[in-house]
């Protein structure tokens, strides 16, 4: 039977002779690719919004609220995207958050007084730490061969238990006043410092994604681990960069929390894994690995964070939020599954 | 004979306590197709995995060249001018062609961007193309994933890859498996102007009209060993055959 169905190479090129080549091709893909529609979605809920409550809404007071409100979720979603593309997780992340912010927050307490000494040594202990538990993530995963779902499960136990023991469960207050009226709060023509700062990680992941060996070997890797590894690409070296990755840009948010609210937030941040897994998988990346844009991943984070701030602004209950972003969550990978499924009836052909 | 370009001598190895392969020896000499025959279960994949260095041997000897050398893994065999097209394709479905024919030895831009690890997508594709059309694939928008390409285009892509990278020996693992009849054709003349380039190319298959047309020798592997060496000129698919399914045992006959 398949020696009958297959296509000799002369229909197969006669049925795409009148196939679209070159920009018609490319807007093809990018008419059947995920994070297309997403983006429409996201405009949609914009105007939307715009339309039930423009004074309110449309304001740059509120977009600017909306992005400072995002920023660190946006800055771990990077990160995450990177993971999941090599069909990886990283459910470490909240509490990776936490943890760099405990270890920040006390080194600079530990310094003690307001000036940039103790805020730098801090910020850095802090990016350290996050960064450690990122490569202890990679290390478990490629060389213990622990499955990352568990490997990051326990490092998410381990992380805000640590937090919990330096600090008592007590969040600490008192960091230098400074980090907050800069970094935290303050502004560089209009647009507040956290925006820049996770404006400036989205711009460099995407780039080094799009553009770089290092942004190919993740996809290879997610694609095809077997491949690359007789490709020569030393993939567990690379594994424990994605993660050390995913750990630092965790140990970042943490920073940009820290510098935002004052006080280490110990409490605020046990779903911040599942928001960033939701918004990389809503942006189009695939959990099963090999597809994904960090330019997806940013419409991810931002669908959730424009319909809070909207039903807000509404008057509807917010919790609606929940509801409406589990529900697109659901039939992203839905559709994702059945473009799957249709590229492995393509197989056999 | 000129001297074996790659060597396999007493090459034992085994899983579970099950002996794959018995004191296989098998040779491949420069600018010719050296088939590898044998039924299922013979060791053709294990033998053709350990000189491609995906698998370690239990014993023997490996010989590239003259020297005795070791193949720890698909990079060494790599720099020793050794690719294979592996009968899984080792394609990654989710890259375009371009990617997938320059994974691990991606091109950069030159300059300071190169150093940071910048990729030269325009010249990988055009150096892609331009093995395509050596090979005569007719690939419209090659930069579509190799998951939406047919059977026989994946194929393709393998075997190209394989093509454009080999300087010494490549292995051939049912190269024209999923192919129709015009693309085996083609894989086919890309064989022999491999060979004739001078590189020695291992060619495993079960289609044997193909491996009678091809093959400049055969080597007959049998439960782990080798049992015959056929020179194809003077031999019969009968022989071959005969060899393969035990009812003939002659080592050297070549």
């Amino acid at each position: 039977m398949s020696e009958i169905r297959e296509v000799p190479p002369t229909a197969t090129e006669d049925e795409r002779a009148d196939e679209p080549r070159g920009i018609q091709a490319m807007l093809r893909r990018r008419l059947t690719e995920t994070t297309t529609w997403t983006f429409l979605i996201l405009l949609g809920i914009v105007a939307g919004f715009a339309v039930l409550r423009f004074e309110q809404f449309a304001t740059v007071f509120n977009f600017r609220n909306i992005a400072a409100e995002a920023s660190a979720l946006l800055i771990i979603a990077v990160g995450m995207t990177f993971v999941i593309i090599t069909a990886g997780i990283d459910l470490s992340v909240g509490s990776v958050v936490v943890f760099s912010g405990v270890i920040a927050a006390k080194v600079m307490l530990g310094i003690g007084g307001e000036g940039w000494g103790a805020i730098g040594a801090g910020l850095l202990a802090g990016l350290v730490a996050g960064l450690a538990w990122g490569v202890v993530n990679g290390v478990l995963v490629t060389k213990a061969r622990v499955p990352p779902l568990i490997v990051t499960l326990g490092t998410l136990g381990m992380a805000l238990g640590s937090a919990l023991l330096i600090t008592g469960g007590i969040d600490v207050r008192g960091v230098p006043l400074q980090l907050t009226t800069t970094i935290g709060i303050g502004q560089l023509v209009g647009v507040p410092y956290v925006v820049i700062i996770a404006a400036l990680v989205t711009a460099a992941g995407a780039v080094t994604l799009s553009m770089t060996r290092f942004g190919r070997y993740t996809y290879a890797i997610g694609s095809n681990a077997e491949a690359a590894r007789r490709a020569g690409i030393n993939v567990d070296r690379h594994l424990i960069k994605v993660y050390g990755l995913s750990g630092f840009l965790a140990g970042l948010a943490g920073m940009v929390s820290l510098a935002r609210f004052a006080t280490t937030t110990i409490g605020g941040h046990s779903t911040d894994n599942l928001a960033a897994i939701a918004a990389v998988v809503l942006g189009g990346t695939s959990l099963f690995g090999g597809i994904g844009t960090v330019l997806g991943t940013v419409v991810g984070v931002f669908i959730p964070a424009v319909l809070q701030n909207g039903f807000v602004i509404l008057g509807v209950q917010p919790f609606w939020q929940q509801v409406a972003v589990g529900a697109v969550l659901i039939v992203a990978v839905y559709i994702d599954q059945l473009k799957r499924r249709a590229q492995e009836r393509g197989e056999r052909r | 004979m000129s001297e074996p370009l790659l060597e396999a001598r007493h090459v034992t190895k085994s899983f579970a306590g099950v002996r794959a392969l018995r004191g296989v020896d098998f040779a491949v000499h420069p600018g010719e197709v050296a088939a590898l025959v044998g039924d299922n279960g013979a060791g053709k994949s294990t033998l053709v995995k350990i000189l491609s260095g995906t698998l370690a041997p239990d014993g023997g000897e490996i010989w590239f060249e003259g020297r005795q050398v070791t193949v720890p893994n698909p990079v060494a065999a790599r720099e020793l001018g050794i690719e294979t097209v592996y009968q899984d394709l080792a394609l990654a479905p989710e890259l375009d062609p371009a990617a997938n024919l320059f994974l691990g030895r991606e091109l950069v831009r030159p300059g300071p961007l190169g150093t940071l690890g910048f990729l030269d997508k325009a010249a990988m594709r055009r150096q892609t193309n331009k093995a395509f059309a050596d090979l005569g694939i007719g690939l419209q928008d090659t930069g579509a994933m190799v998951a939406n390409l047919s059977g026989g285009q994946r194929q393709s892509v393998a075997v190209s890859r394989a093509a454009t990278w080999v300087s010494k020996v490549v292995f051939m693992d049912e190269p024209t498996a999923a192919l129709g009849v015009v693309q085996s054709g083609k894989v086919r003349d890309l064989i022999r102007r491999v060979r004739d380039s001078g590189i020695g190319v291992v060619l495993i298959s079960h289609n044997m009209p193909e491996v009678m047309e091809l093959a400049d020798r055969i080597e007959v592997l049998r439960l782990g060993v080798r049992v015959a060496r056929f020179r194809a000129a003077d031999t019969t698919m009968e022989q071959v055959i005969a060899a393969m399914t035990g009812a003939l045992g002659n080592e050297d006959v070549a």
